[in-house]
């Protein structure tokens, strides 16, 4: 079998621009862990049911195990790596789920953190109903999410009363 | 569960992109969204030798409202045709439908055309295009052709697309006036495909009584199923049909299969409550 065909892909990851050379088959998911070594999208399904893989592409959330690495050539792409704060220290929606205890074993994390922080973005002030159909697309096998839906709301307040962004 | 290897194309315009499918033929696939082809491909459960992908076709983007109906661009992504109000003023039943469609992240990438082609029967677009006698326009090197609702549909996950050819568009027609839709389903859990949806227009004549009543069926039949009901309930007054007739008249008719998330008699139940209800909600949004 002859060697596959590499392709020169381009994007804005956190902010910065990353390059990379990848095989056109590679998701966008594998592209970020393997090429890029940010390992904080983790990768549950890989059929786009779980949410784990969950990133912000141009600002709005996408399974990143359902785009090819190719596609996202041009685009911006926002990571859990990317939602501190400018010094470093957690973003709010972090800072929520650490203080409202919303994970357990953390795999789904990085996938709620991207999605709420999108959701919140649109919606600064959800209602707790709003917040749970928010997050209908992540699946958590720990918390029985009662607690992440905790997270979200209590990020909402920490945007609120600090005024930052989510 | 990564895709298998692939030729990968990129064309920058509609007319490479038709180029590079004719040449692929049966070998090709389009990738627009990518929502129902990527998991497809991660489970290996289609192996194309070429997948070109659609997303840098600007010329295929956007919703277009008109005067009798919305075209519906193969780019345009679910939350986009979701979000728009003119489209949503015009055709009700677009974004009652598109709420349903899976979850917002996946409505941020799925395209609506390509739902379409995908034909799943669990699909809300497929039951919308189908209820509205929508259709679809497709493009092949040297020509293009417009298929009816009714002839696109042929098979579960197979529309009438021929090697070479690329969806471009699709067309959810305006409804008269009087006329009020809705559309209601059940899954097991929010956002997953539902064991039963229905989706329901209801025409009232100039004293408000109901003058024509259909539904259309998802998870209960291999292609969109849309059934007429008007006769159980002809003539009587919108507030207080017998939509338990029309519902009894859809159980007759549906013929649902059994898996494992639901009996073909649950199933069946079902199109008769959610028939019901979306009737009667349609109704109240006529008048």
């Amino acid at each position: 079998m002859t060697a596959e065909e590499l392709h020169d892909v381009s994007l804005v990851v956190n902010g910065v621009l990353r390059t990379a050379q990848v095989p056109a088959r590679r998701l966008l998911s594998d592209v970020l862990r393997h090429d890029l070594g940010l390992t904080g999208t983790h990768v549950g399904c890989e059929h786009g049911v779980c949410g784990a893989c969950t990133v912000l592409l141009d600002g709005r959330p996408v399974r990143s195990c359902l785009m090819l690495g190719v596609s996202a050539d041009g685009h911006e792409v926002t990571t859990v790596e990317g939602l501190t704060r400018p010094d470093g220290s957690l973003g709010p929606v972090q800072q929520a789920f650490v203080e409202c205890h919303g994970l357990q074993c953390g795999f789904c994390t990085p996938g709620f953190v991207t999605t709420a922080t999108a959701f919140l973005r649109e919606n600064a002030q959800p209602t707790r109903d709003e917040a749970v159909q928010a997050i209908s697309g992540n699946l958590c096998r720990c918390t029985g999410y009662q607690n992440i839906v905790r997270s979200v709301l209590r990020a909402a307040e920490i945007v609120r009363d600090q005024g930052v962004q989510p | 569960m990564k895709p298998p290897r692939f030729t990968y194309h990129r064309p920058e315009s509609v007319d490479d992109a038709l180029a590079v499918l004719a040449e692929a033929g049966h070998d090709g696939k389009v990738l627009a969204g990518g929502q129902s082809l990527i998991p497809i491909l991660n489970m290996r459960l289609a192996a194309p030798g070429h997948l070109v992908d659609i997303n840098r076709l600007t010329e295929l983007a956007g919703v277009r409202t008109e005067a009798d109906g919305v075209r519906v661009g193969a780019l345009a992504r679910h939350a986009e045709v979701e979000a728009d109000d003119a489209a949503a003023g015009r055709v009700p039943l677009l974004r009652q439908g598109l709420r349903l469609v899976a979850h917002p992240t996946i409505r941020n990438r799925g395209t609506t055309v390509g739902s379409l082609v995908h034909a799943d029967p669990s699909g809300e677009m497929t039951a919308v295009l189908a209820l509205l006698g929508g259709s679809v326009e497709l493009a092949r090197l040297g020509g293009t052709r417009t298929v009816a609702a009714a002839d696109f549909f042929v098979g579960p996950l197979e529309s009438c697309l021929e090697p070479g050819e690329l969806a471009v568009s699709a067309w959810f027609p305006a409804l008269p006036g009087h006329t009020g839709t809705a559309f209601l389903e059940l899954a097991r859990r929010r956002g997953d495909y539902a064991m039963c949806g229905v989706a329901a227009v209801v025409t009232l004549d100039a004293d408000g009584a109901v003058a024509e009543a259909r539904a259309a069926y998802l998870s209960v039949s291999p292609v969109p199923l849309v059934l007429d009901l008007t006769e159980a309930v002809s003539g009587q007054a919108a507030a207080t049909a017998d939509w338990a007739a029309a519902a009894d008249l859809a159980r007759a008719r549906v013929e649902p299969e059994a898996d494992i998330h639901a009996t073909a008699e649950y199933r069946r139940h079902l199109a008769g409550v959610l028939t019901a209800r979306a009737l009667a909600e349609a109704a109240g949004r006529a008048a």
